[in-house]
């Protein structure tokens, strides 16, 4: 997200313009001696040309069936829901509805598979399979990242970069695991757990399929998944990518739909085990139906993640780090760093800059390469973020929000900030899953832990400073599964991710995300 | 010449290193095999749990702070002081429950055993379970165990001493502390290993001990929202759906463990692994940026 202007000294006379602090004050000297001199604004003079990515390579189809038994078919009901871009409120394409007969279809298709041919497979034969699909993935990555793009809103530049490659990542990790289970667990052998049941969120709709089949398929198990409602379209071309890696049918079985797909998975019988990601809420319901059963249970959940800014932090980075840790995919992150605690001695120059560098974000076309804030997934998402922010002005915190133009149709939300948050104020507590940050001060490293750790969730947390023992300090202190040390939102397919607390249990990613999918004996 | 008569004991709880009677004041009776009353035991109620989560709590942080060679050394200092005492167990176990003089003396000498085998695994289950990642970017990538918290453990009702030791000594061993209900038809034993807890230099409410009915006390143990993990040895099937549906109100670690069960709690190979201790830890993994 880097627009480092770097070393751009401009004398104050060159006709910059002077900007005002998010209090509307024009900034004091002294922080202008800091703050302006590296700091160029052109206002409205410098535009950017649009830079779109092209869209028509993309094999968008009028109609998509559920994908079952290694065969697209239609919802028994006949019911189909559209899936709409965000960013047009267009329909892109007619979904299948899966209802709980469908939900059947895929679980027995599943058992089947596992029984028949995926568990007797050898390691060494499962292994090339999902290797093929890491392939396929990479070969098909444009088209994807565009999809994934229009499907759910967010920038190209993250489809591209980011969901995509890592996507392709995954299953080319867990790929190479299928055949080395006995060296994964010291003193102890791994076996299959049976059909998977999984449930993913909208937010990142084809990485999040990527984290859940590829160490599920590497370790023998066979798969039912369920994409977001909202974004539904790169799972089922990932459908169509395990249907033309020639998998054995019903290895894996993609149905779409709602909550009444979701609640038939959870619930269904022959379901052994069930990886969820999604919000607290839900994951606590999961939890609950599935007691009593023999069903093994991975929840990766909400998050209200501090990031932690010291006054010896790496000034600049740390800016940046903000920005990645709240703005990334219109914070539709569930490890965004959407707590940020500032050292008092450095809060008001942190905010100042924080707000200048959010003048150069780019909000608005999801397929424009320029582009840093992309769409909010749905009407609903949107209306959630509106919600939190007027309660987050009527408890009294002060709003900062970036003016800038925004499309007429679709979802936007203009990044925003707060200041004078206290701990008591719903924005402090809950989860936004948008591009809205409440910025809270401290004195001491001591009273940093203690408040950040005033939390029900322990997802993530960022920590920044040059010194080194304090970065173990808090690394170690924190109540959380991840720990960004002068980075933010960074994530890789051999790195375990998942929470403390009511963030969820169980990790993806590395070897302790195979755990995940294998009974030991 | 006349028979002395012996001085009995009262069995309280053990809370935050204390042993205070139950906050509700009952008790019930606990009775020999032939329907002699060995004790008054204390009937723990919901506040006592309360309380017992409170101590426990207080007690985590420290506790994780120590260093895991402490940590070793404290465990080990336990099976010191039980090996000292167990002729005292022995008699204990067999005024209690129908296992026989040998048995007893078994189910001891394998609870010192087992106290030294996760003793040993204080500062060597960390090295087991953790990793370098290979990340493909420029950063230094590495996840460990953390430990879980304050874990609310129900006792198996038989084997009420190595199956109770069996449950603590690996969630100690990390850095958690307990609320441990134990065995309600033979809760004497766990009381007086609270003794050996007190005189072994674990601190206190690292480890606290409630007795009564698993009836009464599970629920408000496994809904209590600052407890982080609930480690259940039995099979009654109604407790455990109990346990898992209430575990959900803040995401609760549910662990249930059926077997071991019975005689197999003497068995090394069902009743102690390395992975007892890593279920009750959350892996947490840290990256940092590599560059000058």
């Amino acid at each position: 997200m880097s627009h480092s202007l770097g070393t751009c000294v401009v004398p104050m006379n060159a006709g910059v313009t002077m900007k005002r602090n998010g209090n509307g004050k024009t900034a004091t000297a002294r922080h202008l001696e800091i703050v302006e001199p590296r700091q160029l604004y052109f206002g409205e003079k410098w535009q950017y040309a649009p830079s779109p990515e092209k869209k028509d390579h993309v094999k968008l189809k009028k109609h998509y069936d559920l994908f079952i038994d290694g065969k697209f078919v239609p919802g028994k009901s006949g019911k189909t829901f559209p899936t709409i871009n965000p960013a047009t409120e267009e329909t892109l394409a007619e979904i299948a509805y899966a209802e709980a007969a469908d939900v059947d279809r895929a679980v027995t298709a599943a058992r089947r598979a596992y029984d028949k041919v995926w568990r007797k497979m050898p390691g060494s034969e499962r292994a090339k399979y999902v290797f093929r699909i890491a392939r396929m993935i990479q070969e098909k990555a444009r088209e994807l990242a565009v999809l994934e793009s229009m499907d759910g809103g967010k920038p190209i530049r993250e489809s591209r970069d980011c969901d995509i490659p890592l996507a392709a990542a995954h299953f080319f990790y867990y790929a190479g695991w299928a055949d080395k289970l006995d060296y994964a667990f010291p003193g102890r052998k791994a076996r299959s757990i049976g059909v998977a049941g999984q449930v993913i969120p909208w937010n990142f709709p084809l990485l999040m399929a990527a984290w859940k089949i590829a160490p599920a398929l590497a370790s023998g198990n066979t798969v039912v998944l369920k994409p977001a409602e909202t974004t539904p379209l790169t799972a089922l071309h990932l459908a169509e990518i395990i249907q033309e890696a020639d998998l054995p049918p019903g290895v894996v079985n993609i149905v779409t739909g709602d909550g009444t797909a979701g609640a038939a998975i959870v619930n269904h019988p022959n379901v052994d085990k069930i990886a969820f990601t999604g919000s607290t809420e839900v994951g606590k319901m999961i939890q609950r139906a599935i007691a009593g059963t023999n069903k093994r249970l991975t929840l990766e959940l909400g998050g209200k993640s501090a990031n932690i800014i010291f006054e010896d932090a790496p000034m600049d980075q740390a800016i940046e780090g903000i920005i990645d840790g709240i703005y990334f995919n219109q914070g539709h992150v569930c490890c965004a760093g959407s707590r940020l605690f500032v050292q008092e001695s450095i809060a008001e120059i942190v905010e100042r800059k924080l707000w200048d560098r959010m003048q150069n974000l780019r909000v608005g076309d999801p397929l424009d390469k320029n582009t840093d804030v992309g769409a909010i997934n749905s009407k609903m998402q949107l209306n959630k973020i509106c919600e939190l922010v007027d309660a987050g002005v009527r408890e009294g915190a002060t709003k900062h929000q970036i003016e800038c133009a925004l499309p007429k149709k679709g979802y936007w939300f203009r990044p925003t900030f707060f200041t004078k948050v206290a701990q008591s104020h719903r924005i402090a507590q809950e989860e936004i899953f948008g591009p809205v940050l409440s910025v809270l001060t401290f004195r001491t490293p001591e009273e940093a832990l203690e408040r950040a750790n005033n939390s029900p969730y322990g997802l993530a947390a960022g920590v920044w400073t040059d010194k080194g023992s304090k970065i173990f300090k808090i690394a170690n202190r924190m109540r959380a599964g991840v720990i960004w040390a002068n980075t933010y939102n960074q994530f890789d397919p051999s790195s375990p991710f998942g929470g403390y607390k009511e963030s969820g249990f169980g990790r993806e990613g590395g070897v302790h995300g195979l755990a995940s999918y294998v009974e030991l004996y | 010449m006349a028979t002395r008569i012996p001085v009995l004991k009262t069995y309280k709880l053990f809370i935050g290193g204390k042993f205070p009677r139950s906050e509700s004041a009952r008790y019930y009776q606990i009775k020999g095999p032939k329907g002699k009353l060995i004790a008054n035991a204390a009937r723990g109620s919901r506040k006592d749990i309360r309380d017992a989560v409170r101590s426990a709590r207080e007690a985590w942080k420290p506790w994780a702070d120590r260093s895991a060679y402490n940590r070793g050394q404290i465990l080990y200092r336990i099976a010191e002081i039980l090996e000292e005492r167990r002729s005292v167990f022995v008699d204990e176990i067999c005024a209690v429950t129908r296992s026989g003089r040998a048995a007893a003396t078994t189910e001891v000498a394998k609870s010192v055993d087992r106290l030294i085998w996760y003793a040993g695994w204080a500062d060597k289950y960390m090295q087991l379970f953790s990793t370098v990642n290979p990340v493909a970017s420029p950063y230094w990538n590495f996840s460990y165990p953390d430990s879980t918290g304050v874990v609310g453990i129900v006792a198996p009702e038989e084997k009420s001493l190595l199956g109770l030791i069996s449950k603590i000594a690996p969630a100690m061993a990390s850095g958690n502390t307990c609320v441990v209900i134990a065995s309600e038809s033979a809760p004497l034993s766990s009381i007086t290993f609270a003794e050996v807890l007190a005189a072994s230099d674990v601190p206190s409410g690292v480890v606290n001990i409630i007795t009564g009915f698993k009836a009464e006390l599970t629920e408000p143990l496994a809904r209590h929202m600052d407890v982080n993990a609930i480690d259940y040895s039995g099979r009654d099937e109604a407790t455990i759906k109990a346990l898992q549906e209430a575990g959900a109100l803040n995401v609760k670690r549910v662990i249930i463990r059926r077997d071991p069960h019975g005689e197999s709690w003497l068995d090394d190979s069902r009743a102690q692994s390395p992975y007892w201790i890593s279920e009750l830890t959350e892996t947490k993994t840290a990256w940092h940026p590599v560059g000058v």
